[in-house]
């Protein structure tokens, strides 16, 4: 039965994935002069040279952290959307760090990961407490949280850790040893990939081999349940928020560090929804994010290749993640076919227990 | 065969109809079912074994698998309750379908409201289902919302719907499972009076002596199945259950010898308020002392809900005190509880005593996160996890393919077995078993009968509380009666006092006096 529901959730991603590209497909035939070109270039462009390879991987790294940090919250059926303000304070708190404290050797880089990961927990613990003292639903506190969190992010940049020398609205520039090094030589690729692949591994751990985790996912499936058993509710919904923003907080301290000589964001970067996309498709299970993160990014790199060589927008990219974002969480897709699987396994074992 | 009628071709007939859900449970299989005009016809069998999913398909609410339904030898298609009723085929569910704001003559003529000049006709309305009320003397008003109205009364505006919608053909699942024994009769006496008429009825039950008392036929299910069809005449309670089950099931329970200890659940003038004035629980006091299986009796909804949901915790005491094995639970956190002693069966077992998305195997380890022995290196382990739970699948006779499956795809008794079985392996001194055998099989509610016993005996105090009497007095050493929340009477003998006169304590017809329910708290000499 549980190989059964793994076989059918992969079939319905899948079919949501084919089903998507078809669109796009069918939508470059449309725009495109030459739709041939366009749609290998889409498809193979990312693997054409080293330093694309590479930026496939550079480009899933702050999603799969978002990725992972909102499978946490959502295990816990808190539907926090604060990955976002997380990720873009968190990244702001880690510069601010780094360009304010003289930081020695390789105190520069964890200082400012560990303010970073601090300040993105905070941010998403906030529609929790909301949450458990006054019931406010967490889905709108955090969806407005992150505007919140947006401007008070300009405020602290603009008063406190700007560059009035530079030309833009921009933080101090993060010193040498501030800086992620590149691991690939002739790419962008940066030592945060180790970071976030050993919190890919804690993540697992944590929801799937611990009480903590055992008791967020009790959580998440029936809370009455979980009260009934003896689990303070209000403590393990909060941890697990707090877990979700820090890997947020910790995901845009990389960015900012292992990509970018200061920080400059001046809008929400995204990865927050991002995250939430990663999350739909790796079912809330973190071993599965980085899969879905390469996948995803894969597209972003391919896109932007047929940008450049075939002039079709790069916006497309949208389009695909939202039909399948749409499939991939339409439970009724392929429910005939659940329906038969199911027929077929009552057939074959012929008991009703 | 045939009683009255003047052909030899059965009213209703279900030909070859199997049923698989969506979840891989084989509901029905290959069920050939056929109803004569004029006849009560019981449906037995054990929960989960497909009773109401084939009353479900004859009623149009499920679309069988395969198989054909012949309404007067005419093959008909059922894809909603509309299209049952217009073969005059109507159904009264378990859990009663009724709208409680509304009146009873609105709730009755509901979707089929008598129209004049575009607008609902509430005279004829009112005429109409004053005509169809008779028989049953409703004694409220028929312009009383239906919220206000006792379980008893629901049932019969369930009835009177269903007649009212032109029903000859009427379904009643588990309709005595909510009422008391008075009710019970009276319900009897009407469903014979219908007979007479011409009605033909289903009547499905868990409860063999009623049954008996009232069919004419008895079919029984078995896994999905149905294995054979009587005149209720030729057989006797014993054999119907040896059908049921597939073997021999005697009903007397020897409970055996248990020692008496000290007191474990200590209640004191214990009071729970509602959100009016009137208080839900009012001032109960009553103790479990080791060794001792107490019964709760009382129609549902006089407060066994709150007084459970106070001893365990779950809900917050505003006057008097519970303690457990003498410690006071004010203030006290759920798992504080159960570390002193607690363990607890709730009624809901979806609701409260599961997480039926998860495995087998979570749920069984759910209360049970602090042993050292479930981790390897501080992480949870798999295999010891796997080898506890097959261990308690096994002990506990869950019938399941794999500890990994979910536990929503199990049956009513098997999911109840899966909560017992990590409830009772708690050592817990304290078990509140709460409706334990609520619509499950006769055989799953044997093993936890004897289960109950079996902790009993080894010093555990036992409350249980249930709507089934017969259950009570086969555990009971003591029943308490609970009428508006409050103890209306303490029984010390149960075998002493009769189904009829427990009934009147919970009706609120008699109570006993302060001196006689004193008895219920045991305080040492």
């Amino acid at each position: 039965m549980k190989k059964n529901n793994l076989i059918f959730n992969m079939a319905t991603t899948a079919l949501a994935i084919v089903i998507s590209m078809m669109i796009a497909f069918a939508i470059i035939f449309l725009v495109s002069e030459d739709p041939a070109r366009a749609i290998e270039s889409f498809l193979l462009g990312p693997l054409q040279s080293k330093r694309l390879i590479g930026s496939i991987f550079t480009t899933a790294i702050p999603i799969a952290f978002t990725g992972i940090a909102v499978s946490i919250m959502f295990q816990a059926s808190m539907f926090n959307m604060g990955a976002e303000g997380s990720f873009f304070l968190g990244a702001l708190a880690a510069a601010g760090a780094a360009t304010s404290f003289n930081l020695p050797g390789i105190l520069g880089i964890i200082i400012p990961i560990l303010v970073g990961g601090l300040t993105g927990a905070i941010i998403c613990s906030i529609p929790a407490f909301l949450k458990i003292k006054w019931g406010a639903n967490e889905l709108v506190s955090s969806l407005m949280l992150n505007y919140v969190t947006f401007y008070l992010g300009l405020y602290i940049l603009n008063n406190f850790i700007r560059d009035k020398n530079f030309g833009a609205l921009a933080s101090h520039p993060l010193a040498q040893n501030n800086k992620l090094p590149r691991i690939v030589q002739g790419t962008s690729l940066h030592a945060g990939i180790y970071v976030v692949i050993l919190l890919i591994v804690l993540s697992y751990l944590l929801i799937f081999k611990t009480s903590i985790g055992m008791k967020i996912r009790m959580l998440g499936q029936n809370p009455e349940f979980a009260r009934y058993s003896g689990i303070k509710v209000g403590g393990v919904v909060i941890f697990s928020q707090l877990i979700g923003g820090m890997i947020a907080g910790i995901g845009g301290s990389v960015e900012i560090m292992g990509m970018y000589g200061r920080f400059q964001w001046t809008s929400l970067p995204g990865y927050g929804w991002d995250g939430i996309i990663l999350a739909i498709l790796a079912r809330n299970k973190p071993q599965f994010v980085p899969l879905a993160a390469l996948f995803l990014s894969y597209l972003r790199v391919g896109a932007s290749a047929m940008a450049s060589n075939a002039e079709v927008p790069k916006e497309l990219i949208t389009v695909i993640q939202s039909i399948m974002i749409m499939l991939v969480t339409a439970n009724a897709l392929l429910k005939s076919f659940k329906q038969k699987m199911v027929v077929k396994e009552a057939l074959t074992n012929g008991t009703n227990s | 065969m045939i009683k009255k009628g003047n052909s030899t071709v059965p009213i209703l007939e279900a030909r070859n109809i199997s049923k698989v859900y969506g979840n891989g449970v084989y509901a029905n299989k290959n069920i050939c079912f056929s109803l004569n005009e004029g006849e009560i016809h019981a449906l037995v069998g054990e929960n989960g074994a497909g009773k109401s999913t084939l009353m479900k398909i004859l009623f149009g609410m499920e679309k069988p698998s395969t198989g054909e339904i012949l309404i007067k030898g005419n093959p008909v298609v059922f894809s909603s309750p509309q299209d049952a009723m217009k073969y005059e085929v109507g159904m009264v569910h378990q859990h009663f379908k009724l709208v409680d704001p509304l009146s009873i003559t609105e709730n009755v003529v509901l979707g089929y409201e008598p129209m004049k000049n575009g607008l609902i006709d509430r005279k004829t309305a009112e005429e109409k289902v004053k005509e169809i009320t008779k028989i049953f003397d409703i004694r409220e008003d028929l312009s009383t919302p239906v919220g206000k109205l006792p379980v008893g009364t629901k049932q019969k505006v369930e009835i009177v719907k269903a007649l009212y919608r032109g029903a000859k053909i009427l379904i009643l699942d588990e309709p005595t499972a909510v009422l008391t024994p008075q009710e019970t009769v009276e319900l009897f006496e009407k469903l014979i009076q219908l007979k007479n008429e011409g009605l033909t009825v289903v009547f499905i039950s868990h409860k063999l002596r009623e049954v008996k008392q009232i069919t004419d036929r008895i079919s029984v299910i078995r896994r999905g199945e149905l294995i054979e069809t009587f005149f209720t005449k030729d057989v006797t309670e014993q054999e119907i259950s040896a059908k049921m089950v597939g073997t021999t099931y005697t009903s007397a329970l020897d409970k055996g010898e248990s020692k008496l200890t000290e007191v474990v659940l200590d209640v004191k003038n214990i009071t729970s308020k509602g959100l009016g004035d009137i208080s839900v629980v009012n001032n109960m006091s009553f103790t479990v002392r080791g060794g001792q299986i107490i019964g709760i009796a009382g129609v549902e909804g006089n407060g066994q809900n709150e007084l459970i949901e106070m001893i365990t915790g779950l809900r917050p005491i505003d006057g008097g005190s519970v303690k457990i094995n003498g410690m006071d639970t004010a203030g006290k956190s759920i798992i504080q509880l159960r570390n002193a002693g607690l363990s607890y069966i709730p009624s809901d077992r979806i609701d409260r005593g599961l997480a039926i998305s998860m495995t087998i195997e979570d749920n069984m380890i759910a209360t049970k996160l602090d042993q050292k022995s479930l981790y390897t290196n501080g992480l949870l382990s798999r295999s010891k996890i796997r080898s506890m739970s097959e261990k308690l699948v096994k002990e506990y006779l869950v019938r399941c393919n794999s500890v990994e499956a979910e536990v929503g795809m199990l049956s009513g008794g098997n999911m109840q077995k899966v909560v017992v079985a990590r409830e009772f392996t708690q050592g817990a001194t304290l078990i509140i078993a709460e409706q334990p055998t609520r619509g499950i099989d006769v055989g799953a509610a044997k093993f936890i009968y004897e289960e109950l016993i079996k902790l009993r005996n080894q010093g555990c105090a036992v409350l249980l509380v249930s709507a089934d009497l017969e259950e009570l007095y086969k555990l009971s050493d003591h029943i308490l009666v609970m009428y508006n929340g409050e103890i209306s009477a303490y029984i010390k003998n149960p075998s002493e006092v009769s189904e009829t006169e427990l009934g009147t304590y919970m009706l609120g017809v008699k109570k006993q006096s302060a001196e006689e329910i004193k008895g219920a708290y045991y305080e040492k000499e």
